[in-house]
Order: structure tokens, then sequence, then C-alpha cells
């Protein structure tokens, strides 16, 4: 299982800088290509959410039924973010109950397999599993891992598709293409506020390319002058007719995480 | 609660734990955390009882709960869960334990843990070899889960470079418990663990010194322990109590190192542990446990997951020794659903013996708060099976339903 820093949309990349630069002089000698200008978008929305350093956040996280049951999941997570790789992040759960106390460490990276351990508290038993259930849903919901696993920019290769105008914001419309194995989509689309660069709606085709579901960002607030970050992601699951609604709370940065942060042991006392 | 003078001994040790260092916190405490369980279990024994004081059915509940506390921004906290079953048949299992009650304090690159803990050590499931602090709470269930708090003090220091070495000091030895002769499964004679012998002149004071190196590099998490002390497994020598026919534990000093290792790639994960034990009152002997698990995601069509679990296990003394040469098959079927439905299939069959145990474990979530356990344990072809012949009777189906809170 893994779990790690959902709310962000990009995350650092080392080449990201190089890459706008390639990509940016490649755009004198030809017209851009559909998928330069795709990447471009990419790297420019990785650029501008790159420095955050660490953060802190609560989640609450319903799920829905077809029948409108629903049920409740809370977890906190901590990221820090790692220059020329993926964050790393631990997760810890305090609903439901039962699973209280279970805690994820995860170190991400863009194409390499994650590194991850779980925590089970009952047994106090570290166990480090394997990362390739990327499509399996998070927690039961309607979230797959990869949903909310650390983005970076390689993870995909890029297609810019149109301008577009959603609830009356200019915006990119992006499609990307997984460059990861295990990965549950086809394809997705992205729509990106073409201001802040920031998603504003995802939707995601599974490997038949029929729609599964739809994502949405909602309720944008801004840290430190310069990171976004959603408050509300409410994905809908077109082909189970589920909804799953994930609320972000209490953010805070520079809360001085450091390397130390992130080990098995920080993780058997993470409560 | 617990019926002889020895346990009543290590309550009062949990006690004097608690006194000592949870009483004074509690007063210093405004509000605290309190999480756990509570769990009501019925057993079902499909065959007839082999003793005529046994019975087919048990009822049994049991408590956990723990209390949290952080103080002083987050640089020191404290945790103290006790632990209480009642069972309807067995006064051995009806028993009560302070599986943690520690204080500890730490910092960047160090941890310092003072009172009753637990720590868990390896990396197979089939059986924990290398896994010596804690005595296996014997009385809860006989798969060797289920462990009694060790009193400790242990110093922790880590680095992502280097990894972590522990150092633990255990002034006062767990006896392990066993079932009486009204509960199930039990052994033919009772265990006459008021008697239990030492090999220490100390005793269950005999202070034992455990030292372990681990570290997550790669695709590696690797550990290497030594301890030094008190076995945690006794061996069960005939005797004579006033006449009735017993089994006397028997504790030996001894001297284990340990080895456990898994690689992780994104399909497998490899595992193994071995551990070579110095004593003088057997010959000194080796053991290990090697295996592997393959996880199929998403298997037909749905979000399940399916992971095969191979291991081999081997022990170095003779055959009335279990896990001697005997290779476990599991399934671990996983929902991904709401409920975290699951499923997980072992078999563990004896090369030598022919012996096979069976067991299936199935939870699932019920609402928010409640969560169901069932578990089937089966043993075929143990007749002749030194081992395993006590409980090849005692197939049973056991129907658990938690609330936690």
């Amino acid at each position: 299982m893994k779990f790690l820093n959902i709310a962000r949309a990009t995350t650092v990349h080392a080449l990201g800088g190089a890459l706008l630069i390639a990509t940016a002089a490649a755009g004198i000698a030809h017209a851009q290509t559909p998928e330069e200008k795709g990447m471009e978008i990419a790297v420019e929305a990785d650029r501008r959410d790159t420095g955050f350093g660490d953060s802190e956040a609560a989640m609450t996280m319903t799920l829905k039924n077809r029948k409108g049951d629903t049920s409740t999941r809370e977890v906190r997570v901590k990221t820090l973010e790692i220059d020329g790789d993926g964050d790393k992040s631990m997760s810890i759960f305090d609903k439901p109950a039962d699973v209280k106390g279970t805690a994820f460490l995860t170190y991400s990276h863009s194409l390499e397999p994650d590194e991850q351990w779980i925590y089970l508290p009952a047994l106090k038993r570290v166990k480090r599993i394997s990362s390739k259930n990327k499509s399996g849903p998070f927690m039961g919901s309607e979230f797959a891992y990869e949903d909310i696993s650390s983005q970076e920019v390689d993870k995909y290769t890029y297609k810019y598709l149109r301008d577009e105008e959603l609830n009356g914001k200019k915006v990119f419309v992006v499609e990307r293409y997984p460059a990861y194995k295990n990965s549950g989509y086809k394809r997705q689309i992205a729509w990106i506020d073409q201001e802040e660069y920031i998603a504003l709606k995802t939707e995601f085709y599974d490997r038949k390319d029929s729609l599964l579901k739809t994502l949405e960002w909602r309720d944008y607030k801004q840290y430190l002058g310069q990171f976004w970050r959603a408050h509300e992601m409410h994905m809908v699951n077109h082909q189970n007719g589920k909804t799953t609604t994930l609320a972000w709370s209490d953010y805070t940065f520079n809360v001085g995480l450091g390397d130390k942060d992130f080990n098995k042991n920080v993780l058997k006392r993470a409560k | 609660m617990c019926s002889n003078a020895r346990s009543k001994h290590s309550m009062r040790t949990a006690r004097s734990a608690f006194i000592l260092f949870v009483l004074p916190a509690l007063t210093s405490v405004q509000a605290g955390d309190w999480s756990g369980n509570v769990a009501l279990e019925s057993r079902h024994f499909f065959e007839s009882t082999t003793r005529s004081e046994q019975h087919n059915a048990n009822l049994s509940g049991y408590l956990e709960a723990e209390y949290y506390h952080t103080f002083e921004h987050d640089a020191h906290n404290l945790v103290v869960t006790p632990f209480l079953r009642l069972d309807e048949n067995d006064d051995e299992r009806t028993h009560a334990d302070l599986r943690e009650a520690a204080w500890l304090f730490y910092g960047d690159v160090f941890e310092l843990r003072v009172g009753v803990s637990k720590v868990f050590w390896g990396v197979t499931e089939s059986r924990h070899l290398v896994d010596i602090i804690n005595q296996t709470d014997n009385v809860e269930n006989i798969d060797g889960e289920d462990k009694l708090g060790q009193p400790m003090i242990n110093f922790s220091y880590f680095t992502n470079e280097w990894g972590t070495v522990d150092f633990f000091y255990m002034p006062l030895f767990r006896e392990r418990e066993f079932a009486s002769l009204e509960g199930r499964p039990s052994l033919p004679l009772r265990v006459d663990t008021d008697n239990a012998v030492f090999e220490s002149s100390d005793e269950e004071e005999n202070k034992d010194y455990a030292i372990r190196w681990s570290h997550s590099f790669d695709i590696w998490d690797i550990g290497l322990s030594h301890f030094n002390g008190t076995a945690r497994e006794p061996r069960l020598v005939a005797g004579l109590d006033g006449g009735e026919p017993v089994l006397i534990p028997h504790y030996d000093q001894i001297a284990q190192t340990g080895i456990d290792a898994q690689a992780t790639t994104e399909d497998w994960l490899w595992k193994v542990e071995a551990i070579a034990v110095e004593t003088d009152a057997q010959d000194d002997y080796g053991a290990a446990v090697a295996g592997f698990e393959y996880t199929f995601v998403g298997i037909f069509e749905s979000d399940a997951d399916l992971g095969v679990i191979g291991e081999y296990l081997y022990d170095e003394r003779d055959e009335s020794q279990a896990f001697q040469d005997d290779v476990l098959v599991g399934l671990r079927w996983v929902w991904n659903d709401e409920q975290s439905t699951e499923f997980l299939l072992g078999a563990i069959v004896d090369q030598d013996g022919g012996a096979t145990s069976v067991s299936l474990e199935a939870t699932r979530r019920i609402g928010e708060s409640f969560k169901l356990d069932v578990e089937v344990r089966a043993i075929s072809g143990a007749d002749d099976d030194p081992v395993l012949a006590g409980a090849a009777d005692d197939d049973v189906l056991q129907v658990e339903l938690g609330y936690y809170f």
C-alpha cells in the first residue's frame, strides 16, 4: 500500500529547469509540437511548486456508495521535499478505529519503484512492502494509490490538446500517459489553470480507454505566497457510481522536518 | 487472575512498574488519549473432547486499552496498555497483563525507553525465529503472535546512513503460560508452572541483554541480533507434582545470534531468518526460515490482490521439535474494499511426519467501529507426530467480534 502527499499536484524535479530551457530553445528552432507544449506546462507547474521544503496536513476521507451510505477515514500526512527525487512522506491513520496507529513511510521515486514500509501497531511490526499495487484502491476509496502518490514530471509523457474555459478560468487541457509500470490508466486529461498552473479537474481513462473517474480540485488556498493546495478533492467513479471526497485541513509549512523524521524508528512512534 | 505464584510475581512487577512510571505521569497530565478494543470470542471444537473436563464450546472476551500521552512538544511520551481476558472454562487463559507501561524519551538520533514494552524483530510469516525479546502469550492463541509485556530499558541510536543500533537490558523474565487441562487445545498433562526450573540461580530475576543492528538500504532490510539470557521457550520435562504426572518447564540460559533479511522488488519479497543458539543444557543448534511472497495485483479484473507465500522451515534439533523440516504454503487474498476484507490461508506440512496443519483467517470491518474475525484451525495426520499430537483433536472454529474505540 502506498500513501503520499495527496494534495500536491506537482513536485520538485531537478531536471525541470533544464528541460524547460531545452524546450524553450527548441521552440526557437521550430514550431512547438503538442507534446513539447504539454511537457512545458508540466515542467512549469512543477517549477512553481518547488521549494516548499516540508509540510504537515490532516485529511478526512469520506466514501459514499451508490445507495448514499458513507464511511470516513482520518489520516495525518507529513511530507519532505527531496531535491532531484520524489518526496518522502509519512501517513498516520486515526480512523477507522481498528487501524488507528497504522502508519506508512514512503520514499517515492519517479520511475524506480517507491520504497515503502507499513507499521502495524498491534504487532509492533514494521514491514517493508511492495509498491507494485499502483492501480488498487487506497483504503477502499475511489482514489487509486497512483492518484495520491508523489507526482513527478517524469512519471508521464504529455500532449497539449487545447485552451478552454472552466468555471470562468482560462485553462490548458493536457493529456498525459503514465510512463511507469502497473498503471491502471491508459491516459488522463487534466484541466490546468493558465494563471497559477494548478489542476482544476482530471479525467481518468481505464486501460480499455473508457472514462473511469473524474477528479475535481476545489477550494485552493495559497501558502507562503507561492504554493497552492486544494482543500477539497472530489472523485466520482462513473463506472460504479461511488464517490470519495478528501477534505484537507491544518496545513503547516516549514515545520522543520528533515530526513531524521522519515525513518523506521520514527514510524514506530508516529502516533 | 493468574493462578500461579510466579505469574503473580510478574504481575507484581508490572504493578510496581505501573506505580513507578505511570502514576506520577498520570497525575501531571490533564487529558489523555485512550483507544483500544473489547472483543467477544466464541470457539467451537469439531471433535469430541479427549478429556472429560474439556468442553466442545467456549466463550471468552478481552479488553485491551491503550493510554497515550505526549509531553513537552513531543520530546517524550507515555504509553500504558493494560490487557484483560476472561475465559469461560480455562482458568489459565483468564489472565491480565500489562502489554505496555513505558516512558519514551527521544531526540533526533536516539530513543530511550524505560518500562514494560513490546518489540518485534523479523520478516517471515510462518515462524518468528529471531524475535526473542517478549515472551509469547501462549494462552491467547497457539499461533505465537500474541506477546506478554517485557520490563526493559531500551536505548536506540540511529542514523539514516548507518541504520539503528538497539541495546536492551531486561531485569525481569516473564514465564510462558500454558492452558489448563480444561482448556483446548492443551497438552495431555498439566504444565506445572509453579515448579519451573531455571538454569540461572537468579531464576526469573536473571538479567538478560540484547543488542541489535538493523538497516534499510536499496532493496534490503537487514537485522543482526544477539541475545544473552533466559530462553523464552521452555523445555517441557516429565515430572511429578505430589504424585500427579506433570510437565515441568525448564528455562535454559542461552546465547542466541540471529539474522533477518528481506529483499523487496516490485513483484517479490524474499525473506530469510536464521538463528544459532548456544546453551549448556542441550546441544547447540541452529534453525532457519526462508521464503518469498509474490503478489498478483487486481486479480480477475477486480480490485483484489492475491499474495502467494512459500516458506521452508528448518530446525537442527531432532524430530521432537516442531518446524524441523516443514513447508508453509499460504495465500493472502486482500479485497481492498471499504470494509478491508482479507483472507489468509496457510498450510504447514511436516515433510517427515506427514502432519499437516491448516489455518484460515478472515477479517472484515463492520460499520465504522466493529471488526469480525473468523479463524479455522485444523490438523491432520498428526497422530504419530510428537509435537502436534496434543492438538490433533482440537480442530476449531473461532469467531470474534471486536468493538474498537
